[in-house]
């Protein structure tokens, strides 16, 4: 379904990502994992066309990218640290994405009423909380039934309630067949959502496993510790 | 295209800034024709302060609106919606509110007071800077991602064309006083749009003559009709390339 072939991508003489190359395919729940500032969010960036990588290709269903913006109908993406115009109500946002996207499709709004966001329809993004405006993200990216959620440390800043009902979206999203993307630092939660995980470092990807293998090769029962004898073989 | 310049507009609308531009610019207008019992001259006052302020809110006022939409620009950016658009709507939602006040604050006065054609070629003229300066902001704004600097080249750009540049064309005129530049000065002229818009006005106004040999140039050049056309053309460019320059920046941009 999205295809990167060896984007590069440097910020001046930073080189972020160094020739990555990645396939993800439909009903894969994929995780993205690796320590800050390794490329992560540049390369979830990228897919959306948000960043411009200085070389290689982005393929959509085998369509490049860089031709076209329809693709990103399919994509529901939430940021990492979600930026909204400060003086618009929730309402509002939510309204405005609507109408831009003039989506026909029936909407999903389940997040909206589990996170009781329609009783908060009145307050202007500058005055929410960091985590009430987390919540805001995680609704718009599950809002149109995409067929790929991109979901950029998705519970952090969230209360435990609220990523509880979060992780249970997520699982009914797999179970439907669409295509995943997570990043998080938060190993022992990812335990019981994804197929697949993905090592960066230092904007080379270091490997792409799936969960089974990665337990068979290390012995671990844990994704955590698995991906801790990874790391200490890698260092030793 | 249309629905993201329908919520630009009406968030710009929304921001008092512009009705208290609309204001100012009526108290200006309203005060100076009945301060002049004869319209002319109403209206040779009224255009200098026009030329000064018109640009200089236009291009300030824009480009703090573009730095304060980054979030708005991040979050279409993430939807169905191509970039070009995005910039499009935000460069037309911005002229299209900024033009309203003017017709609305100067354009009445100026029609009632003075309903000839030379009061016509200041509405026009008027709603041409305004567009010009608000892609001047555009430019300024996509040169760098400091705020504060990019407020900083949006100011001293206005602060050249409006007020240096003068300095700099007379500087020029004495030096080189004994040689024949009148034909270089109607090119020069075309590099500051103020200056175009004003003696395109000054023309129709019959004060060319107070201007001197130069002014009988200008008035040979840009009183026929092909230098109109040609003043006009002009103007258009200085809207199109710096928003086109912009546009190729913006596309290319990280966000």
């Amino acid at each position: 379904m999205i295809q990167v072939n060896n984007i590069s991508k440097n910020f001046g003489k930073l080189q972020v990502l160094n020739k990555v190359n990645l396939t993800c395919n439909k009903g894969e729940c994929i995780a993205m994992i690796g320590p800050n500032g390794c490329g992560k969010t540049t390369l979830i960036k990228s897919i959306l066309g948000m960043v411009i990588p200085s070389a290689g290709e982005i393929l959509y269903d085998g369509k490049n990218i860089a031709k076209g913006f329809e693709y990103r109908k399919h994509i529901g993406y939430m940021p990492q640290i979600g930026r909204y115009p400060d003086n618009m109500k929730i309402g509002q946002i939510i309204d405005m994405i609507k109408e831009i996207r003039n989506a026909d499709s029936l909407l999903d709004e389940d997040l909206l009423h589990e996170f009781k966001l329609k009783d908060l329809f009145n307050k202007q993004m500058r005055t929410l909380s960091g985590g009430t405006t987390q919540k805001v993200s995680a609704t718009l990216a599950f809002l149109f039934d995409p067929q790929v959620l991109i979901l950029d440390e998705p519970t952090a800043g969230l209360d435990p309630l609220a990523s509880e009902i979060l992780k249970e979206k997520i699982i009914s999203e797999k179970k439907k067949g669409k295509l995943i993307l997570i990043t998080s630092h938060l190993l022992s939660e990812l335990d019981e959502l994804i197929s697949q995980i993905i090592f960066m470092q230092e904007g080379h990807m270091k490997f792409h496993k799936t969960i089974e293998d990665l337990k068979l090769t290390t012995g671990e029962e844990k994704i955590s510790k698995a991906i801790a004898t990874i790391l200490k073989n890698n260092n030793a | 295209m249309r629905r993201i310049t329908k919520f630009i507009i009406l968030d710009i609308l929304k921001n008092k800034i512009i009705l208290v531009y609309l204001l100012i610019l009526a108290v200006l207008s309203w005060s100076v024709f009945s301060l002049e019992d004869n319209s002319t001259k109403g209206l040779l006052t009224l255009l200098n302060v026009i030329l000064l302020t018109v640009p200089l809110i236009s291009v300030i006022f824009s480009t703090i609106y573009i730095y304060n939409s980054s979030e708005f620009i991040e979050l279409l950016l993430s939807q169905p919606v191509q970039r070009k658009k995005i910039w499009r709507s935000l460069f037309l939602g911005l002229s299209f509110s900024l033009v309203f006040a003017f017709l609305i604050g100067a354009g009445i006065p100026i029609l009632i007071f003075a309903s000839n054609s030379v009061g016509w070629m200041m509405l026009v003229i008027g709603c041409m800077i305004t567009v010009v300066f608000t892609a001047i902001a555009f430019l300024s704004s996509i040169l760098t991602r400091d705020k504060a600097k990019g407020i900083g080249i949006a100011i001293m750009l206005w602060l050249f064309f409006a007020l240096l540049f003068d300095g700099l064309v007379l500087f020029l005129l004495f030096q080189f006083a004994d040689y024949p530049i009148e034909n270089a000065m109607v090119g020069i002229t075309a590099l500051n749009p103020i200056d175009l818009s004003r003696i395109l006005v000054l023309l129709h106004l019959d004060v060319s003559a107070m201007m001197g040999y130069t002014g009988a140039i200008f008035k040979d050049f840009f009183g026929s009709s092909f230098g109109i056309i040609a003043a006009f053309s002009l103007l258009l460019l200085w809207i199109v390339i710096p928003f086109q320059i912009s546009l190729r920046r913006f596309r290319k941009k990280d966000l």
